[in-house]
């Protein structure tokens, strides 16, 4: 029985972490150009990226 | 039409820059071509390259750049300028429609979608343990009201976050006095936490907190979907806006060239229209002599020659000429605000147009709470105490929810619009695929819709045509133009000159030739129902080429395809009697009418309208915009102004009038496939409801019936993919 006051809690945190990042990932703007984002990644030259 | 942009001219394009808080300036840019990484990396290193630009970011999905600039004085033609000798062409965003593009409404949507679904997993993780507890395994209730404190902890704010948007959706519905999807959406979720709350509270064991989640998860995805529809077809009209380029070149005193947005331009301003351009607003000619192309204004396939002193009107296309002409109205106030009132009034009459989800409410919210009302006392009156009444009254109102009825449509008509958007037919709104699909009758356009919209020669002795092709390949007329298509490749004259609004001189096989209009070739010819060109060469009578807008070449086969849906076919033209009864002949169509004014065709689509047909009107002009609005459905071609795109529910790209009978065909498949999901819900809360009244309903069965009743819903409208080809 105690072991679910212990369990309980950790999920319901695992599951807020998932969230949260979710979130962070929507706010950053991580789904606004998917095709970009793809072909970026072959771009070699690492001078012209932009934060 | 696109703007392109000349470095030698150096148009000043300040008036796009957006002013960011920082005190530097940004810009958007539309640019067209850019498909891989390589393309990526030269755009972005060559305009990050360019003085004063601070960062340059190219959004692949949408074909958007943003450069963010070091000072407020960015220069945004250089931009452009050097985006075009990459070749992309690239033409700025105004700035008030760039900062739409930045959909707050989505990202809202997606995160109640996001809470929803966390909420509904942890909650269910609780729930099991007492669905198992149902069957008579172990389970203490100490135990159980601890998983039932847990769910509650995690399904209350999550349901309250995730139903915001139908709270709020429900609260307008009902302060204007009706009750939309939303009404029993709200008081099902609020009246299951609260009974759930009290179940908890008396350690009763009917609690269903993730049932009111996952409720809400299964509606957000339908309400998420709805709403991508809508904001794609916005993005991509805001595109088609962008490449139109709502932009004109305004002289300053100091004799500079400014290209401001339309809406900047005042009266008085004088403004330069290079050939090829469209007149920005109603004016008078200052300077130039040039043709003008009014097609897409009064449906006339001749051009109308201007000269000083003439006035233009906003919409029209300068063929030949550069026109100096000086603003006698505002954008708004242009040619165009009579038309636009008509439009208005036509567009009110659409949002009269009630959706079929919500002619399904109309019966659905009162059958099912006076059902739910009837348990409740019915269950009193039977004996049973107020709690169990209750109960079973809620678990009604659970095992009915709307949520199979709340993605019956939107899952639908996306996967309908996304197959007629790889057709290239692209749907504003989901209402309009259902207005679409209830069409008894079309009203075609002629000119630009069932024909090309530009001259092709018809009739030519081959040998002229030969001699008369360097000429025609040195000019930049459209009927010059035609002609140098028809002759293929092939040498050019020497020694041309052209003359705006006249004709194109030069020497071909050394003898000197003239290629233009009759009084230039020295005839005093009469312009007929056709366009034509004279040409002449020394020592020789001059001929005449005849030019005709050809019928698309798919008109007939889609005019048939119409008639074999059942459908009326028609043709409004404000064009002259001879070349409209041409093409209704060719194409078999009795009833058409020609010399038709933007009111004369809005009156006919409301004489139509009053015999109770259901009219798609499918036009591309500014005479047409009207009727596009009076319609109960209407249809524009890409090439079509913008003010007609607007007008218009779906608008197809391409050369191919048959996406009109496809669109028809989909819209049709899609009606039938949301009807199915609403017969499937009705049969299925038939059965549920008896359950429901006789108490046989638990958490555990309200689960598994709602998200089964969602997922037959979501795979019939799947079947869209297949549904509708010929």
């Amino acid at each position: 029985m105690g072991i679910i006051l212990i369990l309980a809690p950790i999920s319901m945190a695992l599951g807020l972490a998932g969230l949260g990042a979710f979130w962070w990932t929507l706010r950053s703007g991580q789904y606004d150009d998917p095709a970009g984002d793809a072909a970026r990644i072959l771009i070699d030259d690492a001078d012209n990226q932009i934060s | 039409m696109a703007l392109t942009y000349d470095l030698a001219r150096a148009p000043d394009l300040s008036a796009f820059l957006r002013k960011d808080k920082d005190g530097s300036a940004s810009l958007d840019l539309l640019v067209k071509g850019a498909r891989c990484a390589a393309c990526m990396s030269k755009i972005e290193s060559a305009v990050t390259g360019l003085p004063d630009v601070a960062a340059a970011r190219l959004n692949l999905t949408e074909g958007r750049l943003s450069v963010r600039f070091t000072s407020p004085r960015g220069d945004a033609a250089r931009v452009v300028a050097a985006l075009d000798k990459l070749g992309y062409p690239a033409t700025p965003f105004d700035p008030a429609k760039a900062a739409q593009a930045h959909d707050q409404e989505s990202r809202r949507l997606i995160l109640a979608l996001a809470v929803a679904g966390f909420g509904a997993g942890n909650a269910m993780m609780f729930s099991v343990p007492v669905w198992a507890g149902l069957f008579g395994q172990e389970l203490g209730p100490a135990t159980r009201s601890i998983m039932l404190w847990l769910s509650a902890i995690v399904a209350t704010p999550c349901a309250i976050y995730a139903g915001l948007p139908f709270f709020e959706s429900a609260w307008r519905s009902l302060k204007a006095g009706k009750a939309n999807m939303d009404v029993p959406i709200s008081v099902g979720v609020i009246l299951t936490l609260f009974i759930s709350f009290v179940e908890t509270f008396l350690n009763g064991r009917d609690a269903y907190f993730d049932a009111a989640v996952s409720l809400l998860f299964l509606l957000l995805i339908g309400r998420w979907l709805d709403h991508r529809l809508r904001a794609r077809a916005r993005s991509a009209a805001a595109d088609l806006l962008a490449l139109q380029a709502p932009a004109a070149t305004v002289l300053g005193l100091d004799g500079l060239e400014r290209v401001k947005p339309l809406s900047e331009v005042v009266v008085g301003e004088r403004i330069l229209v290079r050939p090829g351009e469209r007149i920005p607003v109603d004016g008078f000619v200052e300077d130039g002599v040039s043709e003008l192309d009014n097609a897409l204004l009064t449906g006339e396939t001749a051009p109308v020659d201007v000269r000083p002193g003439d006035t233009c009107r906003a919409g029209a296309v300068n063929l030949t000429g550069q026109l100096r002409i000086l603003a006698i109205a505002k954008s708004e106030d242009s040619a165009v605000a009579a038309i636009a009132r008509l439009v208005e009034a036509g567009a009110q009459n659409k949002s009269l147009y009630v959706r079929l989800a919500d002619k399904a409410a109309s019966v659905y919210v009162p059958v099912i709470h006076s059902v739910a009302a009837l348990t409740f006392f019915g269950g009193l009156a039977f004996g049973l105490g107020p709690r169990e009444a209750l109960l079973r009254a809620v678990a009604l109102l659970i095992i009915t929810c709307p949520c199979a009825l709340g993605l019956a449509v939107p899952a639908v008509q996306i996967t309908a619009s996304a197959r007629l958007f790889r057709k290239g037919v692209l749907v504003k709104s989901g209402a309009a695929l259902e207005r679409l699909s209830e069409v008894d009758h079309v009203v075609f356009d002629k000119t630009g819709v069932l024909t090309e919209g530009r001259p092709r020669l018809i009739e030519a002795p081959a040998e002229a045509l030969a001699l008369a092709a360097p000429l025609a390949r040195a000019s930049a007329h459209p009927l010059a133009r035609a002609l140098a298509a028809e002759a293929g490749p092939g040498p050019r004259a020497t020694e041309v000159l052209e003359t705006a609004g006249q004709g194109v001189e030069g020497l071909v096989e050394g003898r000197s030739a003239r290629l233009g209009r009759a009084s230039f070739v020295g005839l005093e010819g009469v312009r007929g129902g056709e366009t034509e060109l004279w040409f002449a060469i020394q020592g020789e009578t001059p001929i005449r080429f005849r030019f005709s807008d050809q019928l698309r070449a798919d008109a007939a086969a889609t005019v048939a395809e119409l008639r074999a849906l059942g459908l009326g076919v028609e043709i409004l033209s404000g064009d002259l009697e001879g070349p409209v009864a041409r093409a209704a002949q060719t194409l078999h169509i009795d009833h058409w009418r020609s010399g038709q004014s933007p009111q004369d065709k809005a009156a006919v689509i409301d004489a139509l309208t009053a015999e109770g047909r259901k009219v798609l009107m499918v036009g591309d002009g500014l005479n047409d915009t009207a009727a596009l609005a009076k319609a109960h459905a209407a249809m524009a071609p890409g090439a079509a102004l913008d003010a007609s795109q607007n007008a218009a529910d779906l608008v197809f790209s391409g050369e191919a009038l048959g996406a009109v009978a496809d669109s028809i065909r989909v819209a049709r498949a899609a009606r039938s496939r949301a009807l199915e999901n609403f017969g499937f819900s009705a049969l299925y809360n038939l059965g549920a409801i008896p359950l429901a009244m006789l108490g046989f309903v638990n958490p555990l069965i309200a689960a598994l019936a709602m998200s089964g009743s969602s997922l037959v819903v979501t795979l019939n409208a799947l079947r869209m993919h297949g549904a509708g080809k010929a």
